[in-house]
């Protein structure tokens, strides 16, 4: 359905995307997650037919819309676009915002349309409504139905969340994901908020500093990230260091791990180690012990910050009921199903 | 609508020395003063109609009628059209000299029409350069070939265009800048090509700012005097001075004042629903780069051409034909009289803008302490001159000044056996209130922008230091408000330099002003030597289009 290949993106002397590709199937959902300024909202664009490329290309339902040669124009592309500020046109009433794209449908099957998609989004009601009199969830449902009215063969949206109070971002998002599912859309979402893209996404594409580093699922994203930098950015986490001291063993302050080493790395080089909370167990039986520097309360749990003896400090995630005071010291064991292990650049 | 109950309550603790029915009375009287004269013309309508009326109904109304509304219809589709395409391209698009175009557009507006009329009379009259040329080209002679004729209500409908365009210009550029640009990428997603996008979003979203600016442009229309008298063309305006100078029928000269204030109204009217429509059209702060359409070739010249033509017909050439004319007639028109007419033109207008700046600063600073309806309202009120004609202004001075003075001069004469003469109406007294009635909103406006942007928390911050109301108002509000409050003079200077119908009735005897002597000189055919006082006054004019460039280029956040 969408492919893009090595896509490279400049504003001016500035490369802002470099060598971008991946592959949606239809009726997937993807989405480009990153920090701001990381050039999500680039690529998004430049799909859309917004950004012309420096490099690569992007095929459409295998044909190619932007290249060095064709760049075609963003109303010929048959997408569909939610902008981050919605962008409704404020002239125009809610029913007529949803028929702006329907211009090739007569006008009772546009009207038919525009009443589907609003009772859809249960806004049945609000055709004759303003923009400017609907409340922020609501103009987001409508800016979604509007781009989805004309049938696009792609969905894209920046950022549709990002206005949002943190408890609607999270019921719109799954409420998108299911009118998407539904009407089996082919969509690709930008967000700087993981667990957006965790609730709406199929495929994800970590981006950063111009780069897709990663595009797969979130569990492979959170269980095999490709570099350090995914690592730290999904989920939570600390890096010890270690030493490998066979091809499946890496010697570290917590116990002998015993993974895959990375490509290159002979016994005795060192290495980072990932280790995830959910890896630590604390036990008061456990040999190994560590002081509790840190306490966090999250409501169903807490997250401790531990320090060996060393200084390596390390999270773990405990029940609410488990109660430990800053100072005090627990014996922790390791619970390691997968551990992510990456050369230490330092070398 | 919260921070307005703040700004309303907070400062007044300012000024605890000011109680509101303080500010509301002197709102009152201000605003009762400025609309006197509207009073008056409107009060017209009671008074019985002459033998001059049933005449004026027969014979002339018809045509002030019509030749007004023609008027103000080609005015329209002239300023509508140049404004609202010149503005689309220096906004979206992106073209050789663009940016200078952007403000080199507004340029047109130092000239005020009669001036303009002056000059294009002398570049396409039968005995101007450019059918001498013709004729010396072709050997035709006299009713051999046609011509078009500036001096017809064409000439004037393109005269006024001219240099009146601009308020389209600007309040539609501001208006295609201030819209987000993903309202125009939304409407690319759904499929609009750029033109169509222009037609069903951005033109809609820009219309009620474009009514604006064209309700602007016709009250001008309106009020002009300058360029239809000398056209030759019967409106109500000049027909307001041929019956009150030319037949001296004060009363139907007022009643066809107040005739004329219909239109003003519905002028106004539009204008005020216009700016209220204005607000639902505002899309989000979100301000991103313009991403300008590249043109090219063909096409960048066109939009290069369709800049260039208006600032050249609306300034260039007018500008150098009066720079040719002063030059080839400096020596006789540049005398020490010229000195003393532009000293005492400058005198007056420095006055007046020193006036009206006062009482504008009075009116605003009262709206910001004491935001009551009545104030407002008085507010509102005291700054309707800006649409009421210059000439009615000054049939609504004139009569009930002469009365007073009438009154005093007989009852002085009675008592005392002294006549005082005309104490009002006969001085710069009345050509003074006269300004300050008709440009009392320009300062209004100006020092609200200004005030607007000195937030009420600005004032509790210099309280929550230490500082006394006195100490905020010298310390905080003085320096803020030094550029706005010259802005505010040198707009009004600026205006009552252009202004030429009212001062024509109100001045007193051997009184002139530049405009005044321009338009003399003018209507005994010696166009060169009205080129003088009328380059003076383009000159001065320059400085506030200077001025409004600049608050334009600076209007739009992230724009360069």
């Amino acid at each position: 359905m969408l492919k893009v290949e090595e896509v490279s993106i400049a504003y001016g002397n500035n490369i802002v995307v470099q060598d971008a590709s991946l592959q949606l199937d239809k009726g997937k959902i993807g989405c480009f997650l990153g920090p701001s300024g990381c050039g999500k909202t680039t690529l998004l664009r430049a799909i859309a037919g917004f950004e012309p490329l420096l490099q690569g290309q992007i095929l459409l339902n295998d044909k190619a819309v932007s290249n060095n040669q064709v760049n075609l124009a963003p109303e010929k592309r048959n997408i569909g676009m939610v902008f981050q500020d919605f962008a409704l046109f404020p002239h125009l009433n809610v029913a007529d915002n949803i028929a702006f794209g329907m211009t090739l449908l007569k006008r009772t099957e546009q009207k038919y349309r525009t009443q589907q998609l609003l009772e859809m989004v249960s806004l049945g009601d609000y055709g004759q409504r303003y923009p400017h009199e609907l409340s922020g969830g609501q103009q987001q449902r409508i800016a979604l139905i509007r781009a989805l009215a004309p049938k696009p063969d792609l969905l894209l949206m920046d950022e549709p969340f990002s206005s949002m109070d943190v408890e609607l971002r999270k019921e719109l998002a799954s409420e998108v994901r299911d009118i998407l599912k539904h009407e089996n859309i082919t969509a690709i979402l930008v967000t700087h908020d993981q667990n957006e893209a965790f609730i709406v996404a199929d495929t994800i594409g970590v981006m950063q500093g111009g780069k897709l580093t990663q595009w797969a699922d979130g569990y492979e994203l959170y269980h095999e990230p490709a570099n350090a930098f995914i690592a730290d950015f999904i989920g939570q986490g600390v890096f010890i260091e270690g030493e490998v001291l066979c091809e499946h063993s890496i010697k570290t302050p917590l116990s002998i791990v015993h993974e895959k080493v990375p490509n290159g790395c002979k016994p005795g080089c060192k290495v980072n180690v990932f280790i995830r909370p959910d890896d630590i167990i604390l036990d008061k039986t456990a040999s190994l012990k560590a002081t509790v520097v840190g306490r966090e309360f999250r409501g169903a749990n807490f997250m401790y910050t531990l320090e060996l003896a060393d200084g390596n400090k390390l999270l773990t995630l405990e029940h609410s009921h488990h109660h430990h005071d800053i100072g005090e010291e627990v014996g922790l064991s390791l619970d390691l199903e997968h551990v992510v292990v990456f050369a230490n650049k330092a070398q | 609508m919260k921070s307005q109950t703040h700004s309303s309550k907070h400062p007044a603790k300012l000024f605890n020395i000011s109680k509101p029915n303080t500010w509301v009375l002197l709102t009152i009287v201000i605003a009762l003063l400025m609309s006197l004269p509207v009073l008056v013309v409107g009060s017209a309508i009671f008074q019985p109609l002459n033998e001059n009326w049933q005449h004026l109904k027969d014979f002339l109304l018809n045509e002030y009628i019509s030749n007004s509304l023609i008027l103000m219809v080609g005015v329209s589709i002239g300023v509508l059209t140049m404004g609202v395409i010149t503005a689309w391209l220096t906004s979206m698009c992106e073209f050789p000299n663009r940016r200078l175009f952007s403000w080199l557009l507004i340029l047109p507006l130092a000239i005020p029409a009669y001036i303009i009329a002056y000059t294009y009379t002398g570049l396409l009259d039968f005995a101007g350069p450019i059918q001498s040329q013709l004729r010396e080209w072709t050997g035709w002679g006299y009713k051999d070939y046609w011509f078009p004729e500036v001096r017809s209500i064409g000439g004037a409908i393109a005269m006024l265009s001219l240099v009146l365009y601009p308020y389209v210009y600007m309040m539609a550029r501001a208006a295609f800048l201030e819209q987000s640009v993903g309202a125009l990428e939304a409407s690319r997603t759904l499929g609009s090509t750029p033109l169509n996008g222009f037609f069903r979003v951005a033109l809609p979203l820009a219309r009620p700012a474009i009514v604006t600016g064209l309700s602007l442009a016709l009250m001008e229309t309106l009020a002009d005097y300058g360029t239809v008298q000398y056209f030759g063309i019967a409106t109500f305006t000049t027909g307001i001075f041929r019956t009150w100078f030319g037949v001296g029928d004060s009363a139907t000269a007022s009643q066809l004042a107040a005739m004329m204030l219909v239109f003003v109204f519905v002028l106004i009217i539009l204008e005020r629903w216009s700016r209220r429509r204005a607000k639902f059209h505002h899309t989000s702060q979100k301000h991103s780069a313009i991403k300008r359409f590249k043109l090219k070739g063909k096409m960048a010249f066109l939009a290069w051409l369709a800049c260039l033509l208006p600032v050249l017909f609306g300034f260039i050439l007018p500008a150098l034909q009066l720079l040719y004319w002063v030059f080839t007639t400096a020596e006789e028109t540049l005398d020490s009289s010229f000195f003393s007419l532009t000293l005492n033109t400058m005198l007056l207008a420095i006055s007046a803008s020193i006036i009206a700046v006062s009482i504008a600063l009075l009116l605003a600073y009262g709206r910001r302490l004491h935001h009551t309806p009545i104030i407002r309202t008085g507010v509102n009120i005291a700054s309707l001159g800006y649409a009421v004609p210059g000439t009615v202004i000054a049939v609504g001075v004139m009569t009930p000044f002469a009365l007073i003075d009438n009154a005093v001069d007989s009852w002085m004469r009675d008592t005392f056996d002294v006549s005082t003469g005309l104490i009002l109406s006969g001085t710069v007294f009345a050509l003074l209130f006269a300004y300050t009635v008709r440009f009392l909103a320009v300062s209004v406006n100006a020092i609200d922008s200004g005030l607007g942007k000195i937030k009420p928390t600005m004032d509790d911050a210099g309280r929550s230091m230490g500082l006394s109301p006195l100490g905020v108002l010298r310390k905080i509000h003085l320096p803020l408000m030094r550029g706005t409050i010259l802005t505010a003079l040198l707009l009004v200077f600026v205006d009552v330099l252009k202004e030429l119908p009212a001062t024509l009735i109100l001045r007193p005897f051997n009184f002139n002003t530049l405009a005044v002597r321009a338009h003399e000189l003018a209507a005994d055919e010696r166009l060169a030597d009205a080129a003088t006082p009328a380059l003076m006054i383009v000159l001065v004019g320059i400085l506030p289009v200077v001025l409004l460039s600049r608050a334009i280029s600076h209007s739009r956040a992230g724009e360069k």
